[in-house]
């Protein structure tokens, strides 16, 4: 993992100094809520419906078990006992009071972590693959590059102040597990002819108002042009981006309005200027950033695990877990296990501060002390010995998170929606519970196979519905919620974005439309392998639409 | 019928003006007013933003049924009662779930 160096830790607590001052100016009147609301945005803080509410990055969704001790230790004495991980792989505190925040920001300080640039019109928090450097198909861990980008963009003082909010996500592996297609600039990393690494690099896909797939600006970028290219990509934007309407404000509007090739050209030229100049990688620095991402010394162990083995004939339910929650790591003889924070009828992202203790101990004893935070709301342990897996199964039973869901229909990607967004329409959380209690049987489930639900309570989109298999957005219809459903969305290397099924349900009516939706799927697909997005990919919308036209009401 | 509610500034808790022209936190022990009579309040409330007790105040239309004050909203009902689900007391009951 990435350790901070002293410039670093100065930085921070510089950072939460400053924040507490502004804190106690707020209280003491100094400052008006119009002049303090811009700082504690600055600094993950919102104002929700009912309180507060803190937003923590989690870089590139790389956590010790020390962070999420303190996570669990932040849930327990300044919220409610519990905590929300997001698709941003962020977590958010929904309780926090003002006056604690600063408290809380020192806490995290700490343990080298903090919530700067979690809002506002600034680069967000880079997002990466969750498998990254666990992966048996990656070219290279994502995370050096993701961490290079952090420091760079951390208070880039030209960037903070763009049209709009910047997110980035890095991929190492040609299968995109990070959406990286529907980021404001998407990388991946790839090796050229001559073996060398470079990136794709995607640019202007987004979600929201206005969805779309990412442009491909560029098929390889040197690794050292990183940087210098990127810082390109932000001065085009940051110049010609919208800043006359919110909603026209993202690099997507601008790709969409001027075209690939201007756009191109335009990038092509800033980068002609600045490409030789103080950005240019070094690739021992680099190296020096890779070194600290090394992967732990894996002891050897023969492939096939016979301990497992054992468990798996024993135990049904350890069975079902391993088949969907585990899969195959790049060292022989060991995995990367989805820790489910899906539990059927449960709320989807939650953790309480006993299970990310639990997940803590249990990564401590199993997986290196290393856990990740992925954009499908789940936490993972990267590096597991096989032979671990049942004595890890019977930890996360005893924490209540063995769900055996990972990439099942019950494991939506679900937003807070209206339960606590001051921006949402209509509720996301009670709508994914009634899902997944009517679809959570565990035969069910994998007689569906491979299905992501994911839900948004507003067009804002942060439970990614346009790339739902099956998305679900909450809109207003005449001061009640009110639900239109997408078919044959998908955030990975095929990325597209979902079609309208239709005008839409009340919300006793959208777990019946699902319902409706795995019927016609499973009657129309062509054997058991074929899954819900290769059926829908295959026949098209209008048999689905013909089924809920029909049957869900 | 109307109430007059926001957020209190040290905790972001909802609170709501109640008969007095102080904040409580309970939605029945909030003052009923007519529609000006609540502009009126909401105007009033101003004192209280600048006093650092509270941010952002405004009206929400209420309907009283059978001595109960309801928002007619779902997000101020949301709002007047906390989350219908998601809350702590949910998350807690599924860690002694079986998974
Ligand atoms: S999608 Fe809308 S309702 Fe959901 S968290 Fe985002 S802004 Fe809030």
């Amino acid at each position: 993992m990435y350790v901070y160096d002293a410039f670093d830790h100065r930085f921070v607590a510089a950072r939460v100094a400053q924040f507490r001052d502004q804190v106690n100016r707020r209280l003491s009147g100094e400052l008006t809520e119009e002049q303090f609301r811009p700082l504690r945005l600055m600094n993950g803080v919102y104002l929700q419906l009912h309180a507060y509410m803190l937003r923590v990055a989690i870089p590139y969704g790389t956590l010790s078990s020390r962070q999420m001790r303190r996570l669990a230790h932040i849930a327990r004495v300044w919220d409610k006992g519990y905590g929300h991980f997001t698709t941003r792989q962020n977590i958010q505190f929904n309780w926090p009071k003002l006056e604690a925040i600063p408290d809380i920001l020192e806490a995290l300080a700490d343990v080298e972590m903090h919530a700067i640039q979690t809002s506002g019109n600034c680069i967000r928090n880079v997002t990466a693959d969750h498998f990254a450097g666990a992966d048996p198909d990656e070219v290279a861990d994502p995370r050096p590059y993701a961490e290079i980008l952090r420091q760079w963009s951390s208070l880039h003082p030209e960037f903070t102040y763009l049209p709009r909010k910047f997110k980035i996500a890095v991929t190492g592996a040609a299968a995109d597990r990070a959406a990286i297609r529907f980021h404001d600039i998407g990388l991946v990393v790839v090796r050229n002819a001559a073996g060398e690494i470079g990136f794709e690099v995607h640019v202007g896909g987004g979600m929201g108002r206005t969805p779309f797939v990412a442009w491909k600006l560029k098929d390889f970028l040197p690794q050292a042009d990183l940087l210098s290219y990127v810082e390109a990509i932000l001065r085009v934007y940051n110049l010609y981006g919208r800043r006359d309407n919110k909603y026209k404000a993202r690099i997507k509007i601008l790709l969409h309005e001027a075209g690939l090739d201007k756009i191109r050209a335009e990038v092509e030229a800033e980068w002609a200027e600045i490409r030789d100049g103080a950005l240019k990688l070094a690739p021992a620095d680099v190296a020096a950033i890779a070194a600290q991402f090394a992967p732990p010394v894996f002891a050897e162990r023969v492939p096939e695990s016979a301990i497992e083995a054992a468990a798996s004939a024993a135990d049904a339910g350890f069975a079902r877990w391993v088949a969907s929650n585990v899969r195959p790591h790049r060292v022989a003889g060991h995995a990367s296990v989805t820790i489910s924070l899906k539990p059927i009828g449960g709320v989807p992202g939650d953790a309480t501060a006993e299970q990310m203790e639990a997940v803590a101990t249990l990564a401590d004893a199993h997986g290196f002390g290393e856990i990740r935070v992925s954009h499908r709301q789940n936490l993972i342990l990267p590096h597991v010995a096989r032979d671990d897996l049942p004595a890890l199964y019977a930890g996360l039973v005893a924490a209540g998170l063995a769900t055996a869901n990972a990439g099942l229909i019950t494991d939506t990607i679900t937003c807070p929606g209206l339960d606590f967004c001051a921006l949402a329409n209509a509720r996301s959380i009670p709508i994914a519970q009634e899902i997944s209690t009517r679809l959570g049987d565990a035969a069910r489930q994998a007689e569906i196979g491979p299905l992501e639900i994911k839900i948004s309570g507003c067009i804002n989109a942060c439970g990614h519905h346009h790339v739902g298999h099956i998305g679900i957005l909450g809109v207003d219809r005449k001061g009640r919620e009110f639900y239109q459903i997408t078919l044959g969305g998908s955030a990975d290397e095929q990325a597209a974005i979902g079609d309208s099924a239709g005008p839409g349900f009340w919300p006793e009516e959208v777990p019946g439309a699902v319902e409706t939706l795995v019927a016609t799927y499973l009657a129309l697909r062509s054997d058991p392998a074929e899954t819900f997005l290769a059926t829908y990919r295959r026949v098209g919308l209008a048999p689905f639409r013909e089924a809920l036209d029909h049957g869900a009401r | 019928m109307q109430v007059v509610t926001a957020n209190r500034l040290i905790d972001g808790r909802v609170v709501f003006r109640g008969a007095d022209g102080g904040w409580v936190e309970t939605i029945g022990a909030a003052v009923v007013l007519e529609e000006g009579a609540a502009a009126a309040a909401v105007a009033a409330s101003a004192a209280d933003v600048a006093a650092r007790l509270i941010v952002e105040p405004y009206a929400i239309d209420v309907a009283t049924e059978a001595a109960a004050i309801v928002p007619r909203t779902m997000r101020e009902r949301i709002r007047a009662s906390g989350p219908t689900a998601g809350s702590e007391a949910v998350a807690l009951a599924a860690l002694g779930r079986d998974a």
